[in-house]
């Protein structure tokens, strides 16, 4: 009958209630894909204009490398908070980086198909632990570990060994870079193993087959085909784990030591970018003072924006070349 | 013959290595799950989920108002969060195929890897500021920023999942665009939605430090979202970095309930995907 009557006013009716209807849910769906786009703009606007005040006292290269943090005396050096992320987060990088690639090796490759879903909830649930748990361990069960054990065995081998014994030297505390930086490295195990698990996944099975009718051993074939074809994938997971430990609060404060000095050694203790902003941030009264916690916000921002974004370049582009190949 | 032996032994090795490697991943986590549930069972008990914190040195006291200004926190940020996040979610997965689509889609990925606390100075900035007082609606705030670009991308691949014949039975039957869309498409992708939904609100109970300067931290019981509020993550925070044998061991039993709390979510989002799944064979 609607066929036959498409002029009726009733049906006009209806067809222009339709029409109403799509335009509004349109308008409503581009207006929350707008919001991300807002709310980007939002974090970036507020973390300029919180950070304002301090640019009228420093510029931002002298308070990119000054060293003296002085909140009482109006001094503020950003640089032992940039050193101690980056050599934090480096040593969890270092760690943690030859871990999950054996450990996504061991999942995709070796392990027996029983006991492959056991490993993987198993890192399922190291991701899921709160951060605030981790530093709690790390306070009292890691760090005394390293304190004792770990710390003297190092500086007897290693320390007396020019150059790289630097690291090792000073005194055993237990809490400073060195138990930062393991506790990182736990913590971004489960972000590079899953990213670089999904990625193996994707190696066509062909390739693999080829290497093993050529005779190659299973690590042969790993080391020949598996790992070549997820280069970029696996760099892309290595940058989201170094964006996700750049960014990590909690367990470092607990663990670092909170002390806004340079040293060379690792057991030193040290401060980093995101545990002084945590520390200070609620107790910081002064205009200035809460202008430079933002603007190390701000720097922190930065360098995670920079590192996800090549990250995420780097998945979807491994991922485009095996969508073409696969 | 002897250039195969030797090959042979690196595989050995190599295979070994990868062996240790899963196991020295695993160690950490059986050792974490251990601690906190052998240290922290002691100080349960009734009272612990009932009373307020004691001050140092008097028995007893517990984290009631730490347990409810969490629910408290998460439940005002899944107001602001959820609908947002799924939301932009479903942009991107029906009018996602564009450049601004893209667009968006990026600045999600990227968001979603924020350090959570340059967000709560955001929500210091958003909140804190113009009230003059931290509070619950500043937590929520930062938790809701945290929870929506990852609910994006989440709801987004869970919706592309529904396939399109089911789209185009709609659609060809007269229904319009818009009741496809929410009655016929995200109905189907409700289960997957759900569970994505649950992951985020697992992540923001276990938030920290964006809590830290927003909703602050509070002795007492408070139900007025625009008053500060305890929370089991900065209760455990505050209790781990004091100097008292006493509030250690509160603050290993509290991480316990958080990590009940916490991963009762996670399970119940993993029984909901295996349900789903098995639905769908």
């Amino acid at each position: 009958m609607a066929l036959e009557a498409p002029a009726s006013p009733q049906s006009t009716r209806h067809h222009a209630g339709v029409n109403r209807g799509d335009r509004a849910w349109n308008g409503l769906l581009l207006g929350l894909g707008l919001a991300v786009l807002a709310l980007a703009a939002v974090i970036i606007g507020m973390l300029l204009h919180a950070s304002q005040p301090l640019w009228k006292a420093m510029s931002p290269w002298q308070f990119l490398k000054s060293t003296d943090w002085d909140p009482a005396n109006d001094s503020f050096g950003a640089l032992p908070f940039i050193y101690g992320t980056l050599v934090t987060s480096g040593l969890a990088l270092l760690l943690a980086v030859p871990v999950g690639l054996g450990l996504s090796i061991f999942l995709t490759e070796l392990a027996p198909k029983q006991l492959r879903p056991f490993v993987a909830f198993g890192v399922e649930l190291l991701a899921g632990i709160p951060s605030v748990v981790y530093g709690l361990w790390g306070l009292f069960t890691l760090a005394p570990l390293l304190r004792e054990h770990v710390q003297p065995f190092l500086a007897k081998v290693l320390g007396p060994i020019p150059g790289i014994g630097a690291l090792f030297r000073g005194a055993p505390l237990g809490l400073g870079f060195l138990s930062a930086g393991v506790i990182l490295a736990i913590m971004i195990l489960p972000t590079i193993c899953a990213v670089t698990t999904e990625v193996v996944k994707t190696v066509p099975l062909p390739l693999r087959e080829a290497s093993l009718a050529l005779g190659a051993t299973r690590w042969e074939m790993v080391r020949l085909s598996v790992l070549p074809y997820s280069k970029a994938g696996i760099l892309g997971a290595v940058l989201l784990g170094l964006g996700r430990a750049l960014g990590e609060t909690m367990a470092v404060t607990m663990v670092i030591g909170n002390n806004p000095e340079i040293h060379a050694s690792l057991f030193a203790a040290g401060y980093s970018l995101p545990s002084v902003i945590a520390n200070e941030f609620a107790e910081a009264t002064d205009a200035s003072h809460t202008a430079a916690l933002a603007s190390l916000a701000l720097v922190l921002f930065a360098i995670t924006f920079l590192m996800n974004a090549g990250a995420r370049v780097l998945v979807r582009r491994s991922k485009h070349t095996a969508g073409a190949h696969g | 013959m002897n250039a195969y032996a030797g090959r042979k032994v690196v595989n050995l090795v190599m295979m070994v290595l990868c062996g240790l490697a899963a196991l020295g991943a695993l160690l950490p986590l059986g050792s974490v799950l251990w601690l906190v549930v052998s240290h922290g069972v002691a100080g349960l008990n009734f009272t612990f989920f009932t009373a307020l914190p004691k001050p140092v040195g008097e028995a007893g006291g517990g984290v009631g108002n730490a347990v409810v200004g969490t629910l408290q926190i998460v439940a005002l940020a899944c107001v602001i969060g959820l609908p947002l996040g799924v939301g932009a979610g479903v942009f991107l997965a029906e009018k996602g195929d564009s450049a601004l689509g893209n667009a968006v889609r990026f600045t999600a990925e990227v968001l979603s890897g924020v350090p959570s606390i340059v967000v709560g100075i955001v929500a210091y900035g958003l909140v804190v500021v113009p009230m003059k007082r931290f509070s619950a609606i500043a937590g929520a705030v930062a938790l809701a920023i945290l929870m929506v670009p990852t609910l994006a991308r989440g709801t987004e691949e869970l919706v592309r999942l529904v396939p399109r014949s089911i789209r185009e039975a709609a659609l060809g039957l007269g229904v319009p665009e818009w009741k496809t869309s929410l009655r016929v498409v995200l109905r189907t992708a409700l289960g997957g939605v759900a569970t994505a939904a649950l992951l985020a609100i697992a992540r923001a109970t276990g938030e920290t430090a964006p809590l830290l300067f927003t909703a602050l931290n509070n002795q007492y019981w408070n139900v007025r979202p625009d008053q500060p509020t305890a929370s089991l993550t900065v209760q455990i925070f505050n209790y781990a970095i004091s100097p008292y044998d006493d509030w250690h061991q509160k603050a290993w039993s509290a991480a316990l309930v958080l990590l009940l709390l916490v991963g009762g979510l996670n399970l119940t989002a993993r029984a909901l995907t295996r349900n789903r799944l098995k639905g769908a064979r």
